[in-house]
């Protein structure tokens, strides 16, 4: 990837503006389109077009394989925890009115921050574990093969 | 609008733990299979993993008291009243089917820690315990929902699992693979057609929750779109059910899986899938619409028919433990479609205590034939020749369990066959309750090989096998005494059934 | 039955036509391709187009995105499409991509192990493996009776 001096300065560029653009997909999905669905895919893409263009090990540097189990199995984690915690408070399972008993809706709205968070988390997480996956087991391209 | 909502004033009844109980069973599992990924050690997986499945079979047991005198519950799902939200509804029917799916899950998992050390490397084992979970947690939710496009999701969440857990089984053959993609595409297409016929009910009738969607469907029973919807649903679930003419993958799949994958699939899987399609033919479409549509004479009976006969002759013919036991999976589960064909209280009661009694009987030899892997690798009958002597426990919990599938009087086999010959003698169908009969001789015959080469063959020279460890001993034991237990302590698993029999036919467990 | 195929009819309904041809295509695919991967795409196919069936649904006649506006002033007269299949359809995406992962992940593990993709070359080297393991006490390899 050396001689692809343009590919990797707007890939730098965009890696930064993807993850930022997932975020607020992620965190405005309660008022547009979007959510955890969407904004996990497109976080994950961030990392994969960084392991594209910058190989496969730098991308583990920076999101190590044994990170990324966590990271899936925590998004699930934050997901059943907003349920479970509702269970403790006597209401039933993912009923966010717990979360502001006074003001349901408020209590809703937070909620469902968090569950989307969690999926948002997992998603991002598999989606990268499925690439690592994929990639660990091609050949890499050379730099006269591109 | 929404201040309008935001204002009211709340009124909020806590609910108890025991309301909470159908959450909780799906729960435990879907929140221990992560935990088992996030710590990520290899000591603590199975721990976990086996407190979650003992977790969820308490809860089971706990809703099974709870419905057996064949009352209802119902649960929303984040607090949403159906029919809009999600609804987990408990009868008697789908209790009984959680219990057996949490025992035989437990049980299995015991037994697991011994084989599955013979069959997967240690490196393996975190993830495939969080699978194991994972696909329990899909086989109970399918069964507790009361919410059609659920049953989709969670037939997915199992089905999945299941998948990767065949291909487990690569370690040892590597037509493991094989098997496990080929179950993925007959899997998937059976999975996209069950969505296509619920995407067809909520095209006529605007809902999803099972009970208001069998309100709607006696309104319209004579429309296009639902009798188009009943017959890709009916296929889709044929299919993971492995229906006589759709049971191809499952040959495979079980003889390639690893041992306790296959012990805990052969217990549940197909009977979750026989389930799924009696609450639809029963609870969603009402009884009426299946005599309208002659499903029974025409589809049903012949292929259960056809089943017990094929399926057992082709059992007889096979040459290897693992393989004789999938084909007869699918000849018993001919038996479990006769007695709905037989469309009578009777009947329905034969298929559901059948269901249950397979399952374990089925659970115990495919433990069995795990024990044999462990010691000498292999399940043909030509390895095993003369291991009665060697393997004295496993060859005499693989007679037990042979006899059970057999049905004969005291094992629980025998109970499931003497309602079903009972239902077609009901009906009039003499020739019916012959046929019966004879395709037990038929599992004589098969089972008769199974034991012939255990104990009347002389062994192969120079093969040495040490008996199997009491880790895996001890559970293979508690399913085989459960098999001989449920032969006589009837009263427990024969009331169940009647009540579920009951709530289906009054097709009630939706309405009232 | 054919007298309400009027030309209108067949237009009107033209997604469910699409639907129809794209869920034949794709179990064509699946059931008559030999290579694996092709099998794949075709499962794909199958079940893109139940999404199509499931979108189709969802649609109302002059109905716009169903999201409300900002402040909440929401316009009674206003008709949305109904959001639910959108939604259930969604799930059914989720689905879709774990079941094509999970695909093509057999593929690799199959391709690293049997050293080919086409079905027919698969069958070949397993009934040459059941043929040893079933005879290989009785007959030697190069007996084929």
């Amino acid at each position: 990837m050396r001689h692809h001096l343009i590919l990797r300065v707007i890939t730098k560029l965009l890696v930064g503006t993807i993850f930022l653009f997932a975020l607020y997909v992620q965190f405005h999905g309660d008022y547009s389109p979007g959510g955890g669905f969407q904004a996990g895919v497109i976080m994950a893409a961030g990392f994969i077009i960084y392991g594209i263009v910058f190989t496969l090990e730098k991308v583990k540097a920076v999101f190590p394989p044994w990170l990324v189990h966590k990271v899936v199995a925590l998004g699930v984690l934050i997901y059943a925890g907003t349920g479970i915690y509702s269970l403790f408070y006597g209401y039933g399972y993912l009923d966010y009115a717990v979360i502001d008993p006074h003001h349901p809706v408020h209590g809703q709205h937070l909620g469902i921050l968090i569950v989307e968070l969690g999926v948002g988390v997992t998603v991002t997480g598999v989606m990268v574990a499925v690439y690592y996956a994929f990639a660990a087991r091609a050949p890499s391209l050379g730099d006269e093969d591109w | 609008m929404a201040s309008a909502i935001s204002s009211e004033p709340v009124h909020h009844i806590a609910l108890t733990l025991s309301d909470q109980l159908p959450a909780l069973q799906v729960l435990i599992p879907f929140v221990a299979a992560p935990l088992v990924v996030f710590f990520g050690v290899r000591s603590l997986a199975w721990p976990i993993a086996f407190l979650a499945s003992l977790g969820s079979l308490a809860v089971s047991v706990l809703l099974l008291q709870s419905v057996i005198d064949g009352s209802e519950i119902s649960y929303h799902m984040g607090g949403w009243a159906p029919p809009l939200g999600i609804e987990y509804r408990v009868d008697t029917a789908n209790a009984f089917v959680l219990f057996l799916i949490s025992a035989i899950s437990s049980v299995v998992l015991a037994y697991a820690r011994g084989s599955l050390k013979a069959e997967v490397p240690e490196k393996s084992h975190t993830l495939f315990y969080a699978l194991y979970l994972l696909c329990l947690t899909g086989l109970l939710g399918v069964v507790i929902t009361g919410d059609a496009f659920n049953v989709f999701v969670f037939l997915e969440i199992s089905s999945l699992s299941t998948y990767v857990l065949v291909a487990q089984g690569s370690y040892r053959d590597k037509r493991a693979l094989t098997a496990s993609y080929n179950y993925l595409i007959m899997g998937t297409i059976g999975a996209t057609f069950f969505v296509i016929g619920i995407g067809f009910l909520y095209m006529a009738t605007g809902t999803l929750n099972m009970a208001d969607l069998a309100e709607r469907i006696s309104e319209q029973r004579d429309s296009r779109t639902i009798r188009a919807a009943f017959a890709f649903i009916v296929v889709g679930i044929g299919l993971k059910a492995a229906i006589y003419p759709l049971h191809l993958w499952l040959p495979n799949a079980y003889v390639y899986a690893p041992s306790p994958v296959s012990a805990f699939l052969a217990g549940t899987a197909t009977k979750m899938a026989i389930y799924v399609l009696l609450r639809f033919m029963f609870t969603v479409f009402q009884p009426e619409f299946l005599v309208e549509i002659k499903i029974l004479e025409a589809v049903i009976i012949p292929f259960a028919l056809i089943a017990m006969f094929a399926a057992s002759i082709s059992a007889f013919y096979q040459r290897d433990i693992k393989r004789m036991l999938a084909h007869s999976s699918v000849a018993q589960l001919g038996y479990m479609l006769l007695g709905i064909g037989s469309f009578s209280h009777t009947g329905l009661t034969a298929t559901i205590i059948h269901l249950f009694n397979h399952g374990i009987s089925k659970a115990a030899l495919f433990m069995g034939a795990g024990c044999f892997v462990f010691a000498i690798g292999a399940t043909s009958y030509d390895k095993l020749k003369g291991l009665g002597k060697s393997m004295p426990w496993t060859s005499a919990a693989m007679v037990i369990g042979g006899m059970s599938l057999i049905g004969i009087p005291g094992t629980a086999g025998f109970v499931s066959k003497w309602i079903l010959v009972q239902a077609a003698f009901e009906n009039g169908w003499w020739s019916f309750a012959f046929l019966i009969v004879l395709s037990s001789i038929i599992a004589v015959a098969y089972v008769w090989r199974m034991i012939e080469t255990l104990y009347l063959s002389a062994p192969i020279q120079g093969m040495t096998a040490k008996e199997a460890p009491l880790s895996m001993l001890i559970p293979l034991y508690l399913m085989a005494f459960s098999t001989i237990y449920f032969g006589f302590a009837t009263d427990i698993t024969l009331e169940a059934s009647k009540a579920a029999a009951t709530g289906l036919l009054s097709g009630s467990s939706g309405l009232r | 039955m054919f007298e309400e195929m009027t030309v209108d009819f067949i237009l009107g309904h033209l997604n469910y036509w699409f639907f129809i041809i794209l869920m034949m295509t794709g179990l064509y695919v699946v059931i008559a391709k030999g290579n694996l991967v092709k099998k794949i795409v075709g499962l794909n196919i199958f079940q893109t187009s139940v999404f199509m069936l499931y979108i189709s649904i969802g649609k109302v006649e002059g109905g716009t995105a169903p999201i409300f506006p900002m402040d909440m002033k929401i316009d009674p007269e206003m008709l949305y499409s109904n959001p639910l299949p959108h939604v259930l359809i969604l799930t059914a995406i989720v689905v879709g991509i774990a079941t094509t992962s999970l695909g093509l992940a057999l593929i690799i593990r199959i391709r690293e192990e049997y050293h080919t993709i086409e079905e027919h070359e698969i069958a070949e080297q397993e009934t040459k493996v059941s043929f040893y393991e079933l005879n290989g006490n009785q007959l030697t390899s190069g007996d084929n009776s």
